[in-house]
């Protein structure tokens, strides 16, 4: 099988997803995380702040196993879009309610139809954006 | 007990993220330039198995109707389509096609120290709160 580690990683993002539901009935994407844990003063927030500090440590844990970037290129990308992209992406996740994981893992795994909605837009666009980057370039 | 149930939560989900190769923009620039001939489609099995995942745990609490600590389920997908979604979802797609990084892989590349998610991290919670802060918005 091609794609074993897509497929693993994909179980392990539904399993972070899942684990929060299954114990707490909280529904939340990283984007409704990341809000929450403005809130640190909130219960909801000091749980949110938890989870982001785990997403750290994951980062960290996958750097002391000797993995590294797939690829640093990226740096190809020029700096300025950046942070634009950061402000469109952070922005957009909360007016719409969701970003990849919010509308995508939970929302699709709910069977939501506003989250399928929100998934065929964000996913559509991100599409076309690349692609009209792409014949700039 | 709650702490140990988040911690755990993140660091599933952001190992989840590293392994798959959501963490990498061009992996992900790549599933995305659909119209090249060097299109990738892997990482929809990322989404796909997340997904099935998530339904099963879903379903599991429909049956229970309360979560282990005794939450009862909601569901918030009842709700009409909006415009704010359409609007949102929109605008997010244009920034997740511009570098191909989404809130999650953002966030665990703090451990990476890399200037250019440090810019994308920092506006991406100024988009949040902007989003929160604007009375419109909500």
């Amino acid at each position: 099988m091609h794609f074993q580690h897509e497929i693993l990683g994909g179980v392990l993002i539904g399993a972070g997803s899942a684990i929060p539901l299954l114990f707490e009935a909280r529904i939340a994407g990283i984007s409704g995380y990341a809000e929450s844990a403005m809130r640190p003063g909130s219960k909801q927030g000091r749980n949110a702040v938890v989870f982001l500090l785990g997403l750290v440590l994951s980062g960290l844990l996958w750097r002391l196993f000797g993995q590294t970037l797939p690829d640093p290129q990226h740096n190809l990308i020029p700096p300025y879009p950046w942070p634009i992209a950061g402000f469109l992406v952070g922005f957009g996740a909360r007016l719409s309610g969701g970003c990849t994981s919010g509308h995508g893992v939970c929302g699709l795994g709910r069977a939501s139809p506003r989250s399928l909605v929100a998934v065929i837009v964000f996913m559509s666009v991100a599409m076309i954006t690349t692609f009209i980057l792409s014949a700039w370039l | 007990m709650k702490n140990i149930i988040y911690l755990l939560s993140g660091i599933i989900f952001g190992l989840g993220l590293a392994l798959s190769g959501m963490i990498d923009p061009l992996k992900v620039k790549g599933f995305l330039a659909v119209t090249t001939p060097a299109w990738n489609p892997a990482l929809i099995f990322v989404l796909g198995s997340a997904v099935v995942v998530y339904f099963i745990a879903f379903q599991l609490l429909r049956f229970r109707k309360k979560s282990l600590n005794g939450e009862p389920l909601q569901n918030p997908s009842t709700r009409p389509l909006s415009i704010k979604l359409l609007l949102g979802a929109a605008i997010f797609g244009i920034g997740w096609g511009l570098v191909g990084i989404c809130p999650g892989p953002a966030i665990v590349h703090m451990a990476f120290l890399d200037k250019n998610f440090a810019l994308f991290l920092v506006a991406m919670f100024a988009g949040i709160e902007l989003n929160a802060r604007l009375p419109f918005t909500r």
